[in-house]
């Protein structure tokens, strides 16, 4: 699913890195728990969560994903969205929560992510 | 062999705010020297949850990372309170994470084993009130 795609089902607003929307997304993850995003590999996951902090981005940075969606319009700082920018990983919110954030992007086809 | 190519880290603790820099800092040096995506992803994550670990843990510590020829290790050491029951905290879920800690996304308790899912080797070694050295390897090709 093209990241584009993604922000459309979410009636999601890009904050940062709009030029990558047309990356294409194979998985997704949902979660507030970093360690848990951090355990298994997902191939150019998106990662949905309704945690706001640097180590949000830093945890997606590590995992190399290319997308992350804050639900529940938690909005990011500055300075998360320069470290997201420099790594170029497009980053927006929406104001749907997690459970229905999931299931929309699930049901149009991003099925989550094979455990390697 | 050559001399490793060593990367020092010091981790301050008292900043939850700048736990993680260290790692991503790391990984833009990896990716530098021309090293697999793969290999570099490993070695930040695992770097990355012991870099965490440190800073709500254990106040701080220093990290180094040094890449050999044919594996990197990543040596982690604080001044912390130590790990009582280092089989227990090695296990899936096993965390002693305050509230604070979890409200800020850590405490699942998957750390030391994601620290050891990707790597080849970890060793840890801790004493009560002295500390915490955790080692790492991870091969290359
Ligand atoms: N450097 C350290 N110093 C002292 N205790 C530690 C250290 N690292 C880990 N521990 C202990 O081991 C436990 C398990 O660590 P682990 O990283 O697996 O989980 P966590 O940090 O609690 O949660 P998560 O990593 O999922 O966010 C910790 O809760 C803590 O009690
Ligand atoms: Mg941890």
């Amino acid at each position: 699913m093209k990241i584009r795609e993604i922000r459309d089902l979410l009636d999601a607003e890009v904050l940062c890195c709009e030029q990558n929307l047309d990356s294409t997304a194979y998985s997704a993850c949902g979660c507030d728990l970093m360690s848990d995003v951090l355990a298994y590999v997902k191939d150019q996951a998106v990662l949905l969560t309704g945690l706001v902090n640097p180590q949000v981005v830093r945890t997606a940075e590590m995992m190399d994903m290319i997308c992350i969606v804050f639900v529940r319009s938690k909005a990011p700082t500055k300075e998360m969205l320069d470290l997201a920018e420099d790594n170029g990983i497009v980053v927006m919110k929406c104001n749907k929560r997690m459970y229905e954030a999931c299931g929309l992007l699930y049901s149009n086809g991003l099925v989550g992510n094979k455990v390697k | 062999m050559s001399e490793p190519l060593i990367f020092h880290f010091d981790i301050n603790g008292d900043d939850f705010s700048t736990a993680g820099q260290a790692s991503v800092q790391i990984k833009k040096n990896l990716r530098q020297l021309g090293l697999s995506p793969e290999i570099i992803r490993r070695v930040s994550i695992a770097m990355y949850e012991g870099e965490i670990n440190m800073v709500i843990h254990a106040h701080g510590g220093t990290a180094d990372v040094k890449v050999f020829e044919n594996y990197i290790e990543i040596i982690l050491a604080d001044n912390g309170p130590g790990i009582k029951d280092i089989d227990l905290a090695m296990k899936e879920g096993y965390s002693t994470a305050s509230d604070t800690t979890r409200s800020l996304g850590f405490g699942a308790g998957m750390g030391l084993p994601n620290m050891k899912r990707y790597t080849d080797d970890i060793k840890i070694d801790s004493i009560l009130d002295v500390g915490t050295v955790v080692t790492m390897r991870i091969n290359i090709s």
